[in-house]
């Protein structure tokens, strides 16, 4: 039972930094669509801010399971 | 940027997928032949059919024995993954298994230095050795020590081992270890971990210092980056003026795309102060994810380990406090600009944030790397779940075709993830750096 809990709150977190990541993706296209000069800019910043969204979304994965 | 991608163009990205697609070939047939021998063994120990009732299917059985049969029932792939992913005492090159230094330390014991060949573990096994030595034993990849003094020290044959669900003083189910020597039975403390048990592992009576598969990885890509990195400043020196070469040609665009790209837009006229420490970073967390992917070659999980994160986090995090000019104290204690009564909200705010910086550094990297090496096992097990664990050859015919697929789109995926998630610490430690040495104007 827990493990199934453990399961359900790992997804929902997920789906929490699926939604953040697929919108910095996809704004991120937009900028560079409107500004190709400044993909290198954009493109460090997505993965930045990327990886801020992910590391939340870990921490709540590694609570449902060892917490 | 530009730079960077015009040299991994055309002819290189073709020839690093081929590089890529036949590695993941190789480890896929390579773990098919691996497994498929183990239930060759025939080891005349057929026991009972034990299940507990933990859900901890396969291994763990009531029965005095080193070996258990894989059976479709049993057959667990979260386990094998688990196994894979962890840290052993012997590091595998292909079918080789070369024994390793155990330096081991115990109050009553004193200091323990000697080759866990002295364990005598099975030469394609899963980390478990046969002897005892001075009270030590092999179980699983780690080293456990027998509590009982009235245990011979020296070199012992045992007769098995036994797994045992014990339940603790807080009720939380534990597994431990019992050994079973001249027809009694020894009860085994839990491995010695970092933390000296503190975070409810058990406070072990040893402590194990051993060079392990992890630290033996970390040896030689130290090695191999000390050979490439002053290859490449030799260079410099004397072919000073011309184009790169060689070598030179390949570090200098990731050198220099880390440069201009991570450092100078955070850290600006200081960058060069701290390229140092961040190039280190980035190189030595690039090597050992890519080293982690090569398969035959020990396959350490080094940057999938939670102490080895944990360090380089904790690292990234005294550069970053030392290096902290008043104006960063200002922000997290007493941000300027703000009403009092926010300032009492964001003060503690900011102050965890401080240590949860660090945690997400050290969390995100162990996560990636870990998740990508079990995808890679589990894809693996595929063959094994539709081989119904060796007995319908046909579906595990049909298994490994979808699992060579499979596992070649995870290594090549991983590839990319070795590359992002370097990247990645390298770029927040500059971040929380440059956010350290920032002078405000108010």
């Amino acid at each position: 039972m827990t493990g199934t809990l453990a399961a359900i709150g790992a997804g929902l977190a997920v789906i929490g930094a699926g939604i953040g990541i697929g919108n910095i993706g996809s704004k991120a296209m937009e900028a560079i669509a409107r500004q190709p000069e400044a993909v290198g800019d954009i493109r460090s910043n997505m993965i930045l801010m990327a990886a801020l969204i992910e590391g939340a979304a870990l921490i709540a994965i590694i609570l449902a399971f060892f917490g | 940027m530009q730079r960077f991608y015009r040299t991994l163009s055309g002819m290189e990205i073709k020839r690093l997928f081929t590089l890529v697609l036949l590695l993941a070939a190789t480890l896929s047939f390579g773990q098919d032949h691996d497994h498929a021998d183990h239930e060759g063994h025939d080891h005349g120990t057929h026991e009972e059919e034990t299940h507990d009732d933990n859900g901890h299917a396969g291994g763990h059985h009531d029965v005095c024995t080193f070996h258990h049969e894989v059976t479709p029932e049993n057959f667990s792939a979260q386990q094998i993954a688990f196994h894979h992913i962890a840290d052993a005492n012997v590091y595998s090159i292909g079918p080789l298994q070369l024994p390793l230094p155990a330096i081991l330390w115990s109050k009553d014991g004193g200091l323990d230095f000697f080759l866990s060949s002295k364990f005598d573990f099975e030469t394609l096994g899963h980390g478990t050795g046969y002897n005892a030595h001075n009270r030590y034993i092999l179980d699983g990849g780690s080293i456990k020590r027998i509590t009982d003094p009235s245990f011979p020290d020296g070199t012992v044959r045992l007769d098995g081992l036994k797994h045992k669900h014990e339940t603790t003083d807080k009720g939380k189910d534990k597994e431990v270890t019992y050994v079973c020597y001249n027809g009694n039975e020894y009860r085994t403390d839990a491995e010695s971990t970092l933390d000296a048990g503190m975070f409810g592992g058990g406070i072990t009576s040893f402590h194990d210092f051993s060079i392990t598969k992890n630290v033996t990885a970390m040896i030689i890509v130290f090695l191999f980056m000390l050979w490439v990195f002053l290859k490449v400043a030799k260079a410099y020196k004397t072919r000073e003026g011309k184009a790169p070469k060689g070598l030179q040609g390949f570090i200098e665009p990731i050198f220099l795309f880390m440069r201009e790209e991570v450092l100078e837009p955070f850290l600006g006229d200081k960058s060069d102060r701290y390229l140092p420490f961040i190039m280190s970073l980035f190189f030595f967390i690039l090597s050992l994810n890519l080293f982690g992917q090569i398969p035959f070659f020990g396959g350490a999980n080094v940057t999938g380990s939670l102490s080895v994160t944990l360090v380089l986090a904790v690292l990234a995090f005294l550069v970053t406090n030392l290096s902290g000019k008043k104006d960063y104290w200002q922000h997290i204690f007493w941000m300027p600009g703000v009403p009092a009564w926010v300032k009492t909200i964001l003060t503690p705010v900011e102050f965890l944030g401080m240590f949860i910086k660090p945690i997400t550094l050290t969390l995100r990297l162990f996560a990636n790397i870990t998740a990508g090496h079990i995808v890679v096992i589990i894809f693996v097990s595929l063959i094994f779940i539709f081989g119904n664990v060796g007995t319908s050859p046909v579906g595990a015919y049909g298994g490994a075709v979808g699992s060579t697929v499979l596992t070649m789109f995870m290594m090549a995926i991983e590839l990319l993830v070795a590359f992002i998630q370097a990247f990645v610490f390298a770029i927040l430690t500059t971040s929380y750096i440059g956010a350290a040495v920032e002078e405000h104007h108010h």
